[in-house]
């Protein structure tokens, strides 16, 4: 039976890790290549970088960092940030990226998803959303993009399904009015989303305890679990999330005891 | 143990980055070439999945592919992943009018589109992520887990070829051997510990071949 993932994320800026709340107030929080080499040695099913940096110019770094960790780390490694054209998902995948998540380059140009999924795989192609609640509205979220500060007035559901018709292979589904606050995934987003694709759907934004990662799992019927700050902060290791999911009936890769 | 020189063949159609790491953490020293000679010379070769059927087909069409099944017939150890498992084959519905190496009767087949599991919940392909291998061959463990990446599947002729078999709507056939011949759909460069066991044993700490 196939695994429910756990997958570490590290948000990356000029070859750092960082954490903030809503994507503002970032303080350093360690080296990449360290972290990720933790997480993968502690059970992660898989690792993400996304990276921050605001300029293009300081990609080498993220290569660098990039060929560093698939270097060491023998897990799958999902790459995001800035990817705006061909060039950037093939230099990604070239450092030894297994996926590059597109975030606001689809909904620029929708057409650039179809054609690297055709060019390398829908496999190797993941679409990052970023959802928020539409004030007053119970269930419907719209897309923001430039790291949360611009709403592009897209229904969120309707965007996801078009992104898996265009070929995307997963879609990373953050909630920005979760992400940093420790409040729980939005479940209702998470499941709206994974009952309207067929391809798989990572949540992302708001984890905060053992609890908030089954109820993406089980409730949100996320594929995969993505949290950032709880392994960060060191509140709780891959195989401590794990043994927490395994005892409560959720399939995941039990974590390795070397 | 004594690795040897590992040949990666490199079809240009992908990174093979992440393989060659994964055997040089191994203690191998691994090449990635497409020169026959290079791969001539090799005591182990590695075929990594790369590209769709059509163009790892294409690519095997002329004197690499001949290169490979030369190399194949000399009995030294072969690995075949993912699509270099599938390219052993004889044709894959992913390309119908395709061909691939032949070196064993059979077809790749893809999953289903209706495909459910016990509970009846319908099941997502391609098939992505960890999952588990039932297996009684020396060089894997049964109910390891593995990094799985595909829409598509070996059927081999000879049922006997199956050493490894995963559960997904059913199980399908995950990897096969036969004499000097190892070949599984899954990632072991991207399978973590399990992944490095089985390149060590490819390498020659157990006895399969």
């Amino acid at each position: 039976m196939l695994a429910k993932r756990i997958i570490p994320c590290l948000d990356v800026k000029e070859g750092r890790v960082v954490k903030g709340i809503n994507f503002v107030g970032l303080r350093d929080a360690g080296d990449p290549v360290e972290s990720a080499q933790r997480y993968s040695a502690g059970g992660a099913d898989e690792i993400t970088f996304l990276d921050i940096t605001a300029s293009h110019e300081n990609r080498r770094t993220l290569f660098d960092l990039v060929d560093r960790t698939a270097s060491t780390v023998a897990v799958p490694l999902t790459v995001g940030g800035g990817v705006r054209e061909r060039r950037d998902v093939s230099e990604l995948l070239h450092a030894g990226a297994d996926k590059v998540s597109i975030n606001s380059a689809a909904v620029s140009n929708p057409d650039f998803v179809k054609e690297m999924a055709e060019a390398y795989g829908s496999q190797a192609i993941v679409v990052a959303i970023d959802a928020k609640r539409v004030p007053g509205e119970a269930e419907k979220w719209t897309v923001y993009t430039h790291g949360g500060r611009r709403d592009t007035g897209l229904d969120a559901i309707a965007w996801a399904r078009q992104m898996a018709d265009y070929g995307a292979g997963e879609i990373l589904l953050t909630s920005m009015d979760r992400d940093g606050t420790q409040d729980g995934y939005d479940l209702l987003l998470t499941r709206a989303v994974v009952d309207a694709i067929s391809i798989p759907v990572v949540a992302s934004g708001g984890v905060g305890t053992l609890g908030h990662v089954h109820e993406g799992l089980a409730a949100g019927g996320a594929d995969a679990a993505l949290a950032a700050s709880i392994f960060h902060d060191g509140h709780y290791t891959v195989a401590e999330v794990k043994e927490y999911l395994l005892d409560h009936g959720v399939c995941v890769r039990p974590p390795e005891r070397d | 143990m004594t690795t040897g020189r590992v040949a990666i063949v490199d079809l240009g159609l992908g990174n093979l980055h992440s393989v060659a790491k994964a055997f040089e953490r191994a203690g191998a020293k691994a090449e990635l070439s497409a020169d026959p000679d290079v791969l001539q010379r090799a005591d182990r070769l590695v075929m990594p999945g790369q590209g769709a059927f059509k163009e790892c087909a294409h690519a095997l069409a002329g004197e690499v592919g001949e290169a490979v099944r030369a190399w194949i017939d000399t009995g030294r150890p072969y690995l075949g992943i993912c699509l270099g498992m599938q390219a052993l084959f004889e044709e894959s519905e992913e390309a119908p009018g395709e061909k691939g190496l032949g070196i064993f009767p059979g077809s790749v087949k893809r999953f289903g589109t209706n495909l459910r599991d016990a509970e009846g919940r319908k099941l997502k392909v391609p098939h992505i992520g960890w999952n588990q291998i039932e297996s009684r061959h020396p060089v894997f463990e049964n109910e390891e887990w593995y990094y799985f990446v595909h829409s598509y599947y070996c059927v081999p002729d000879d049922e006997s070829l199956v050493v490894a078999t995963t559960d997904y709507g059913g199980p399908f056939c995950s990897a096969i051997a036969r004499d000097n011949v190892l070949a599984c759909q899954f990632h072991p460069e991207k399978s973590q510990h399990a992944g490095a066991r089985l390149i060590g044993h490819f390498l020659g700490d157990v006895a399969w071949n």
